[in-house]
C-alpha cells in the first residue's frame, strides 16, 4: 500500500538523494514556482542534492551548475522531476 | 541632452556585485554582504564622469536599490526598487538604470534585466564576476550580447575597480543620446491582458503596456497610489477578470523562453560548469550534521570573547580619559551650576555614550566580515530548522545575532525576512537578546553580589553568571517566540529559498568603514537620547520644588553639626536628593517597585533608565552622592555594597535585590530608541505597545518572584 502510494506521487528534489541528480519537469505550487522561477529553477534545469543541513531540513541544491540554492523540505518537494 | 545633475539607479540580483561596484564607483564606502538585507537602506553617492575638452563635467548621484531576483518583490526593502521606477515623479526616478548581472548566471540574471526593459528606462547592463564564469569554463561575449540585447554591455569587475571608465562613459552615452531608441518589449502581452492594459494607460496617462501591467500587479505596494485609485485598479481587474497569480507565472517563462537563445549564443561553455572547488569543499563542512554547528559555537566564542575581553582594554582607557577630563574640566571652570551642568550632567553623559564604542565597533566588525565571508547565509541553513520550532526563520539568527550589540540596528535588518509573520515576531523578541547597553548594568551588579571565585579551578564565576544571563535572554526570546506564535494568526506561507553565495575573502576597507558607520551612527542617535536624559536627570536631581531642597539641608545640618564635615556632606547630598524632583518621583513610584525589593533611590535610576539602559550606572552613581567619574565602577560598587537599607540597618543591595535587579533587566524593554525603531519598522503603535507592556510583565514578574525567593 505504501509502496503504491510511493509509486504513484511523483519523484521530487526532496527526494533526492546526497550527490544525486535529476531534471526540473514541473512545480506543484503556484505562489512557490513563482519565486523558484525567478531564482532560474526552470523545467528542463539539472538540479543535484550537494548538503543535508543538521537535523535533514533544508537542504542546498546546485542548480544547473550556476550555484547553490538552499530551500526547505516543503519547498523541495514543490519541485517535480523528470 | 540633459544638463547638470545625472541620476542613476543601480540594481541586480543580490550577490551580484552590485554594493561592490556602487563602492568601486562613489568611493563612498558602505557595507556590502553576500546574503540578501544588506542594501535594505537606501544608499546613495555621487561621482562624476570627465567630459570632453571645453565642457563641464557631469555629476551623477548614484542611488543603490534593494537587490532583488525580479521586479516582483518578495520582502519589504524589495518594494522599493519599484515604488521607484514606476514612478516618474519620485526624487529619485533615474536618468539611466545600470544593471549588474553575475556573468557566471547570465540567464538568471538577465531576468531582471529584461524587466527593467520593458519599463522603458534607458539602461546600461554591467557584466561582473567574469573571473568566476571563467573558472567555472564559461566564456561570455559581451558584444554578442550587446546586440541581441539591444544596450550597451559593459565588462566589469567591481572588486578590482576594472571597467569603471567604460561604465561611466556608456552612462554618459545614454544620458547624451539625442534620440531616444524604439523599446523592444521582451514581453508581448496576451490577447486578454490587452483590454485592461489600455483601460489602466488611459486613466492613469501612461505610454508603457509593462508599466500598465506593474499598476495591475503592485498597486498595493507603490506608496504613490492613493487608496480610491488602488480601488478603482481592483475593480479593473475584477472586470477583466485577471488572474494574476497566472499571469506572472506565465510572463516569467515567457522570459526566459527569450533569453535562453540569447544566452546559448553569446555564452560558450568549455567542459562542465561546476562552483568553486573551495565553497564546495567548505560547505561539506560548515553544514555538517556536527562540525556545522562545533564551527559556529566557536565563532560565537569568538565574538563573545572579543566583546568582553578584547573590548575591554580600550574601554578602560576611554574610562580614565573621561574621568581626567571631566576632573580637568572642574578645576579649570569657576566652580557653580554652569560647571555642574557640563561636568555632572553633560560630560558625565557624553562619557557614558563612549565607553561603548569599542564594543560596538567589534561586533559590527565581526558580524560584517561573518556577512562578507559568505558564511552568514551557512549560519541560516544549520539554524532554520530550530528557529521554526519557535516561529521563526533561518533569517532570523542575524537580527539575534546583532541584538547582542544593539537591538535597534538588529530590528532593522528584519527586513530581510520575507514572511511579514515571521519578521513580526522577531522584532517583538529581538529586544530580548541582552545588548551591549546591559553589559554595564550586569558587569556592576554581579560585581556587588557575585564572589570573585573560581569552580573547577577554571571557570571565574562571575563569568560563569554573566554567561547565564545572556543565555537566559536568548532562552526568553525563543521561549516569547514560540508563546507569541500561539496568540498572533499567522496568514502567509512561510520561505526560506536562499541563494548560497560561494565564499569569499572580506575586503577590509568595507569591514572598517561598517565599523567606522555604525559607530558613528550609535554615537549620534543614542548619544542624543543619553545627553539629554542626562542632562535632564541632572535637573531634575538638582532642584526641587520651592525650598524643599534647603530646608532638607537645613535639618541635616542641625541635626549632625557634631559628625566630621565629611558625612556632613554626603548627608546633606542624599537628603537634597531626596527632596528633589527626582526624589519626589522616586517616593512616588516607590509603592509598585516595593514587592520586587527596590527603594525610591533604585526607583530613579529605573526611570532614568527608561531612556536607554546604559544611563542606569551613571544614574546610581548619581544618585549615591559619589563626586567625579559616573562611570567609575569601582567606586560605585563600593558604594552600593556600603549603602545601608535604612529600615532593616542591614545591607541595602541584598543577593535578593542584585538578583532582582538583574533578572529585570534581561527582560525589561528600557530603551526608548528600541521603541522608536519598532514603531518606525511596524508603522505604528499596536506592536510597540503590546511589546513594551509584554516585557514589562515579563520583567516585573520574574523579579518578583526572584526576590521573593531569595529574601
Amino acid at each position: 500500500m505504501n509502496l503504491n502510494k510511493e509509486r504513484m506521487s511523483a519523484r521530487t528534489v526532496s527526494h533526492l538523494k546526497k550527490g544525486e541528480k535529476g531534471i526540473i519537469k514541473s512545480f506543484t505550487d503556484r505562489a512557490m514556482s513563482l519565486k523558484l522561477l525567478e531564482m532560474g529553477c526552470l523545467p528542463g534545469c539539472e538540479v543535484r542534492l550537494d548538503a543535508i543541513a543538521p537535523f535533514g531540513d533544508p537542504i542546498c541544491i546546485n542548480v544547473g551548475g550556476h550555484y547553490s540554492l538552499s530551500l526547505r523540505l516543503n519547498e523541495a518537494a514543490v519541485i517535480e522531476l523528470e | 541632452m540633459k544638463q547638470g545633475n545625472i541620476k542613476v539607479a543601480l540594481v541586480g540580483n543580490p550577490n551580484a556585485g552590485k554594493s561592490t561596484l556602487f563602492n568601486a564607483l562613489t568611493g563612498m564606502r558602505q557595507k556590502t554582504g553576500n546574503f540578501p538585507g544588506v542594501t535594505v537602506e537606501k544608499k546613495s553617492g555621487t561621482f562624476r564622469i570627465a567630459a570632453a575638452n571645453g565642457h563641464d563635467d557631469a555629476h551623477v548621484t548614484l542611488v543603490d536599490l534593494p537587490g532583488t531576483y525580479s521586479i516582483y518583490p518578495k520582502s519589504k526593502d524589495e518594494t522599493v526598487v519599484m515604488d521607484i521606477l514606476a514612478n516618474p515623479q519620485h526624487p529619485d526616478f533615474p536618468d539611466v538604470v545600470v544593471i549588474v548581472a553575475d556573468a557566471s548566471n547570465l540567464q538568471r540574471n538577465l531576468l531582471l534585466f529584461t524587466e527593467i526593459n520593458d519599463l522603458g528606462i534607458p539602461s546600461v547592463l554591467a557584466l561582473n564576476m567574469l573571473d568566476v564564469a571563467e573558472s567555472m569554463n564559461l566564456t561570455v561575449n559581451a558584444v554578442q550580447l550587446a546586440m541581441q540585447l539591444n544596450v550597451p554591455v559593459v565588462r566589469i569587475n567591481a572588486r578590482t575597480g576594472e571597467g569603471m571608465k567604460g561604465l561611466k562613459e556608456a552612462v554618459k552615452q545614454v544620458v547624451e543620446r539625442t534620440e531616444k531608441p524604439a523599446l523592444q518589449y521582451f514581453y508581448q502581452p496576451k490577447d486578454n491582458e490587452i483590454g485592461l492594459i489600455n483601460e489602466v494607460k488611459e486613466i492613469h496617462h501612461l505610454d508603457n503596456d509593462y508599466v500598465a501591467l506593474q499598476y495591475v500587479c503592485q498597486h498595493d505596494n507603490f506608496s504613490f497610489l492613493e487608496q480610491p485609485v488602488r480601488a478603482r485598479l481592483d475593480a479593473l481587474i475584477e472586470k477583466y477578470g485577471f488572474d494574476e497569480n497566472n499571469f506572472l507565472a506565465n510572463e516569467t517563462i515567457a522570459r526566459y523562453e527569450k533569453i535562453k537563445p540569447i544566452v546559448s549564443k553569446a555564452v560558450k561553455s568549455e567542459g562542465a560548469t561546476e562552483q568553486p572547488y573551495w565553497t564546495r569543499k567548505l560547505d561539506s563542512i560548515l553544514l555538517h550534521r556536527v562540525w556545522g554547528y562545533v564551527t559556529f559555537a566557536l565563532v560565537l566564542l569568538v565574538v563573545f570573547q572579543a566583546i568582553f575581553a578584547w573590548a575591554s582594554y580600550p574601554m578602560d582607557m576611554i574610562d580614565a580619559g573621561t574621568a581626567a577630563a571631566i576632573e580637568w574640566v572642574k578645576g579649570a571652570l569657576p566652580a557653580g551650576v554652569l560647571n555642574d551642568l557640563i561636568t555632572d550632567g553633560i560630560m558625565a553623559g557624553i562619557g557614558g555614550i563612549i565607553i561603548f564604542i569599542p564594543q560596538i565597533a567589534i561586533l559590527f566588525a565581526l558580524v560584517a566580515i561573518l556577512e562578507e565571508s559568505g558564511y552568514m547565509a551557512r549560519v541560516m541553513v544549520i539554524m532554520d530548522k530550530l528557529m521554526r520550532r519557535f516561529g521563526l526563520n533561518g533569517r532570523s539568527v542575524v537580527p539575534l545575532i546583532s541584538g547582542v550589540a544593539c537591538a535597534v540596528p538588529a530590528i532593522m535588518t528584519t527586513r530581510s525576512i520575507s514572511s511579514r509573520y515571521e519578521r513580526l515576531l522577531t522584532i517583538l523578541v529581538t529586544p530580548l537578546m541582552s545588548c551591549s547597553a546591559r553589559l554595564p548594568i550586569y558587569a556592576i551588579l554581579i560585581a556587588v553580589v557575585v564572589p570573585e571565585s573560581k569552580v573547577l579551578g577554571i571557570f571565574n564565576v562571575q563569568g560563569l553568571v554573566l554567561f547565564g544571563l545572556y543565555l537566559l535572554g536568548l532562552l526568553g526570546a525563543l521561549g516569547s517566540a514560540w508563546l507569541l506564535s500561539l496568540f498572533i494568526p499567522r496568514k502567509e506561507p512561510s520561505y526560506f529559498m536562499l541563494e548560497m553565495p560561494s565564499y569569499k575573502l572580506p575586503r577590509w576597507g568595507h569591514v572598517g568603514f561598517t565599523m567606522y558607520e555604525s559607530v558613528k551612527s550609535f554615537v549620534l542617535e543614542a548619544g542624543k537620547v543619553i545627553m539629554a536624559i542626562s542632562i535632564i536627570l541632572w535637573v531634575l536631581a538638582s532642584y526641587g520644588p520651592g525650598d524643599s531642597m534647603n530646608v532638607a539641608e537645613q535639618q541635616v545640618v542641625t541635626s549632625m553639626h557634631t559628625a566630621p564635615q565629611e558625612e556632613i556632606d554626603a548627608a546633606v547630598a542624599s537628603a537634597r536628593l531626596e527632596s528633589s524632583y527626582a526624589g519626589q518621583f522616586g517616593r512616588f513610584i516607590e509603592p509598585v517597585i516595593r514587592p520586587i525589593g527596590y527603594d525610591w533611590k533604585i526607583g530613579i535610576a529605573l526611570l532614568a533608565s527608561f531612556a536607554a539602559r546604559e544611563v542606569f550606572v551613571g544614574t546610581m552613581a548619581t544618585i549615591y552622592s559619589i563626586s567625579g567619574d559616573s562611570e567609575d565602577v569601582l567606586t560605585v560598587k563600593q558604594r552600593l555594597i556600603q549603602e545601608k537599607n535604612p529600615e532593616t540597618g542591614g545591607l541595602m543591595f541584598t543577593p535578593a535585590v542584585c538578583y532582582s535587579l538583574l533578572i529585570f533587566y534581561v527582560f525589561a524593554m528600557m530603551c526608548m530608541s528600541t521603541i522608536a525603531v519598532v514603531y518606525r519598522e511596524t508603522h505604528g503603535w499596536k506592536w510597540p505597545l503590546i511589546q513594551l507592556a509584554y516585557l514589562s510583565t515579563l520583567a516585573y514578574v520574574s523579579a518578583f518572584v526572584v526576590y521573593q525567593v531569595l529574601s
